[in-house]
């Protein structure tokens, strides 16, 4: 079962996503990306449906990139994530809808802050302090209730995530073994090994 | 075609429930009811008896009204949702509940107590069917004062727990439906048993029962330790109940929070959720001060992180 997890803190958002793709019950590959970086300051956790998630984040990151070229500055946090969420929206009332959940993480450059957006595969969107996906959700927003600081550093943010990977791995029957993390602030977004 | 052997079998379960309202139909009965027909004679009339709807399969029947899942209309509703925790440290156990009942989408009641009070050295937790816990751990605890009386001496928590266990699997398959901790203390210190209708038990020294043990667990896991001090552990039972009243839409209203020692157990308190969201548990040991909500933990506290010339 796949799991997301995102945390903001002071100046950063980190995004976790396993890095288990299943099918039925095979593992067809252990080390698969699920966080796609769609501008500098702009991270993408996705889950779902396999074929409609790549379909999907690829369709997303390509028009990302295509209003960057266009108009030379990339679309903020909050903007991307409404078209985003418009996107998910529109297929859903479509013939063949796509079934992706996401977690977007990104920095304001103008404002400085992070932003953290929580939207599921019926365009619920919904920006939180910190967020998760998948069977793990159960688990660790209770654990986040109660440990998440928005003011923490970055290693406190991972010690944090760190806690919640374990309590996963500890209590999922069927937990994923691996996780891929990425963290985005002032300097952009840049992967990190945990 | 199980059904139709079953109908017409003259062993299994049914076929005994079966000769015993046959029995109990009958107004004469012979002796050889009592006793000396391999225990089954104790089904007869005379002593106390189940009623069982007069249909060729009762576990079908109860099945098909009892199973909201499958068909949300079903007549007899039986409450599922819960939580309930015990933990095993240096201190004794701790064992906290909530007290919210639900029936479908209705909160049927908010003042439930699903900590069990077997005997002053045992408690049993109530998750799945209410009745069924109810009335299995309360005959659990009359068979316990027996054994004292046979035995001089009080039952192991470990007994107790397979008694009950053992009890439950006899109904295997019959729609009994209970998750519960048979916590106490006996000669071998703290004991935590998690006993279910399944026949599953296991000894161990953390369990969390009922569809908002997910969110117990987050809590509990984090902040649980052997060599918790007894208010420190009291805090944590009663921190996790509140993280599922909080997240889990079944659960909720108030916590029940016990602590069993050497000497028997003792209930500690009751606590409205709702309060200790704002307001926190009150006056009590091992609160921290303040409510546990995550809005008043983070208040004033921000992400944004300007450079500090832009400050000024």
């Amino acid at each position: 079962m796949e799991n997301l997890f995102a945390i903001t803190g002071k100046g950063y958002v980190i995004v976790a996503a396993d890095t288990t793709s299943a099918r039925s019950i095979v593992k067809m590959k252990v080390d698969e990306d699920k966080i796609k970086v769609l501008s500098p300051h702009l991270l993408m956790a996705y889950s779902g449906e396999p074929g409609d998630t790549i379909q999907f984040s690829e369709y997303v990151e390509r028009n990302i990139r295509l209003f960057q070229i266009r108009n030379t500055y990339p679309l903020g946090p909050s903007a991307a994530a409404s078209w985003i969420r418009r996107s998910l929206a529109e297929s859903l009332r479509s013939r063949k809808p796509y079934a992706v959940n996401l977690l977007l993480g990104g920095y304001d450059t103008n404002k400085h802050e992070p932003h953290l957006f929580w939207v599921d595969y019926l365009g619920t969107m919904t920006e939180v302090p910190f967020a998760a996906h998948g069977y793990g959700s159960y688990f660790v927003l209770s654990l986040l209730d109660r440990y998440h600081n928005p003011e923490a550093s970055l290693e406190e943010g991972l010690a944090t995530l760190k806690r919640c990977i374990a309590e996963v791995t500890k209590r999922v029957v069927v937990s994923p073994g691996q996780y891929k993390v990425k963290v985005v602030d002032k300097d952009g977004a840049r992967e990190i090994e945990i | 075609m199980n059904t139709f052997a079953d109908r017409f079998s003259t062993t299994g379960a049914l076929a005994e429930l079966r000769k015993a309202q046959k029995a109990a139909d009958e107004e004469e009965f012979s002796d050889a009811m009592w006793g000396s027909e391999a225990g089954f004679g104790s089904l007869a009339k005379g002593v106390p008896t189940f009623s069982v709807p007069n249909i060729p399969d009762p576990t079908a029947f109860l099945r098909l009204h009892t199973d909201d899942h499958a068909d949300p209309t079903c007549k007899i509703k039986i409450s599922h949702g819960t939580t309930t925790l015990a933990f095993r440290f240096q201190g004794g156990v701790i064992v906290a509940v909530d007290s919210r009942a639900t029936a479908g989408s209705y909160v049927a009641s908010g003042t439930v107590k699903k900590v069990i009070e077997i005997n002053p050295y045992l408690l049993g937790t109530m998750a799945g069917g209410a009745a069924d816990c109810q009335y299995w751990e309360t005959y659990l605890g009359m068979h316990c004062r027996l054994h004292e009386l046979r035995n001089r001496e009080r039952i192991s928590v470990s007994a107790a727990s397979k008694y009950l266990s053992n009890l439950v699997y006899s109904y295997k398959g019959m729609g009994l439906s209970m998750g519960t901790m048979i916590c106490g203390w006996d000669k071998t210190g703290p004991a935590v048993f998690y006993v279910d209708s399944d026949g599953t038990r296991l000894k161990g020294d953390l369990f969390s029962v009922g569809s908002g043990s997910t969110f117990a667990y987050g809590v509990l896991d984090q902040g649980y330790r052997w060599d918790l001090t007894d208010e420190e552990a009291q805090e944590l039972g009663r921190r996790s109940i509140y993280a599922a009243g909080h997240r889990d839409a079944f659960s909720g209203n108030t916590c029940n929070l016990y602590h069993v020692k050497e000497d028997g157990w003792k209930f500690i308190g009751n606590y409205d959720i709702s309060k200790m969201h704002y307001d926190g548990p009150g006056n009590v040991l091992g609160a921290t001060g303040g409510g546990y909500g995550y809005e008043l933990r983070v208040e004033g506290l921000s992400s944004a992180n300007p450079p500090v010339a832009a400050q000024a």
